[in-house]
């Protein structure tokens, strides 16, 4: 069934389709669209689900995170401040290995106080042991709120998943929407069964304390457990194909790459605008492609030593800078090429911080300036070379 | 009751648990390595009224009838017990 929704309704539809047992969240713009049609759905009683209302995102999470120790699947939702107000119970809910799923819009953080999109909440966050995606419209918004459930529940995998959408430009742009049938889901998604839980026959001691001896090994088990998801993320698409009939294409999504002279690597909705751009320069002769990084958590490595392998020259588009060093998304990036010893120059562009438009021109100057001069830190659009 | 210490302490990695949840009461280590004195009970003092066993904030100390018993493997030695015996019959050593 097709129907034309924003990304914060898509997402919300999706969840209606996963259907957790326990949802806890806070309203907090751009983000709150979800909170009041999940609130609806349950009233309406088209989605079986207790809605627990909390008084702060930090009781939020740290519901979601009870809620699955009990045993039973979990959702929140969040932005921004209130993402970093949860910050204590990120690290909590990925130790324990609760495989909690948020949807967080994506919005930049005060001060000065803002409530426009950028990336530098949930990049800040990104050590915090969750599996992060980047969803780039609304209907891999929906699709993400259902595959999602599938990987964090894994039995290899039992992590967090927070699923990010570009503020306004994502959650609040309507667009036609796919809305998988629920029989179907019900077959692609199993029940969550877990032993990470309360068991009234055999008495357990969960979220216990390690001491120098053991803590270590848990820390490696977490990281392990993001290797895992790799295969994971590939079964969970690959399923869902055949079930929905829509292609994924894992940690990283390419356009162009193959035999592009010239890359931009970004995340979520400005990949979109990128393309329409390789496409005109494409015609006008020169070799551009595009890099979208889906999965921040895992990281895509070799995705992207394999695609800027050959290229003259490749730059980040990234809404996030880490003040005093580059972006977060090319210091990963960079970290990819040393990996592989790929030696492309890889140049930084930091744009649309609190909400400002990244625009055709933006990014037709991205593709005419990288590779020339030595790799540096560019803000974009504010009069400052 | 004193904590149920496993005899089997193995810190391997296979026998780590992947998730923190495992069978409730198992504990691989005693805890008192911090304590820098102990108390001792001078039991010719000691008239069993039972205050060191009611105030003790860890719960090491057990009433055998009328004597009471410190746990030294869990005891912290904040010294409580000492405070609180309306004898003077227990001491920080």
């Amino acid at each position: 069934m097709k129907r034309f929704l924003s990304g914060d309704e898509a997402f919300a539809e999706g969840i209606r389709l996963a259907c957790p047992d326990v949802i806890s969240a806070y309203p907090i713009t751009p983000q709150t669209v979800v909170v009041e049609r999940l609130s609806e759905m349950v009233e309406d009683g088209s989605l079986d689900s207790e809605f627990i209302h909390v008084e702060s995102e930090h009781s939020a999470l740290s519901c979601a995170i009870g809620a699955s120790a009990a045993g039973v699947r979990t959702f929140t939702a969040t932005s921004s401040q209130g993402l970093l107000y949860m910050a204590e119970g990120l690290p909590y809910a990925a130790g324990g290995r609760f495989p909690v799923v948020m949807m967080n819009a994506n919005r930049a953080t005060a001060l000065p106080w803002n409530i426009y999109g950028d990336q530098r909440d949930s990049l800040a966050l990104l050590d915090t042991g969750w599996i992060q995606e980047y969803a780039a419209d609304a209907q891999e918004a929906l699709d993400m709120a259902v595959m999602s459930y599938y990987i964090a529940e894994h039995r290899d995998v039992s992590t967090p998943f927070m699923v990010n959408l570009d503020g306004f430009v994502l959650t609040h742009t309507y667009e036609n929407v796919d809305i998988p049938d629920r029989e179907r889901v019900r077959e692609f998604l199993p029940p969550y069964e877990t032993e990470n839980c309360f068991d009234f026959e055999h008495p357990k001691n969960i979220g216990f304390s390690a001491g120098p001896e053991t803590n270590f090994i848990f820390k490696y088990k977490e990281h392990r457990a993001f290797e895992r998801a790799i295969h994971v993320i590939k079964e969970a698409e690959r399923r869902f194909g055949e079930l929905f009939g829509r292609k994924y294409t894992g940690l990283a999504e390419e356009y162009l790459t193959e035999d592009a002279d010239y890359v931009i690597i970004t995340l979520g909705t400005a990949a979109g605008l990128c393309r329409t751009i390789a496409d005109e320069l494409r015609r006008e002769g020169v070799k551009a492609g595009v890099l979208r990084i889906r999965y921040m958590r895992p990281f895509p490595n070799e995705e992207i030593a394999r695609a800027l392998k050959n290229a003259k020259a490749a730059a980040v588009l990234e809404k996030d800078i880490s003040f005093g060093n580059a972006g977060t998304v090319y210091v990963n990036v960079a970290a990819a090429l040393q990996w592989a010893g790929v030696s492309t120059p890889l140049y930084d562009f930091v744009g649309g911080l609190g909400g400002k438009d990244i625009t055709h021109a933006d990014i037709r100057n991205i593709y005419e300036s990288m590779g020339k001069g030595a790799p540096r830190v560019t803000f974009m659009g504010i009069g400052v070379e | 009751m004193k904590p149920y210490l496993r005899e089997k302490k193995s810190f391997a990695f296979e026998d780590i648990p992947e998730d923190t949840c495992f069978e409730a009461g198992y504990l691989v280590t005693v805890n008192s390595g911090w304590r820098s004195r102990t108390p001792q009970i001078d039991n010719e003092k000691c008239i069993g009224c039972g205050q060191c066993y009611l105030y003790c904030p860890d719960g090491v100390i057990a009433m055998d009838g009328k004597t009471p018993v410190i746990d030294y493997d869990f005891c912290k030695g904040c010294g409580i017990c000492a405070k609180i015996c309306p004898k003077s019959a227990i001491e920080l050593r």
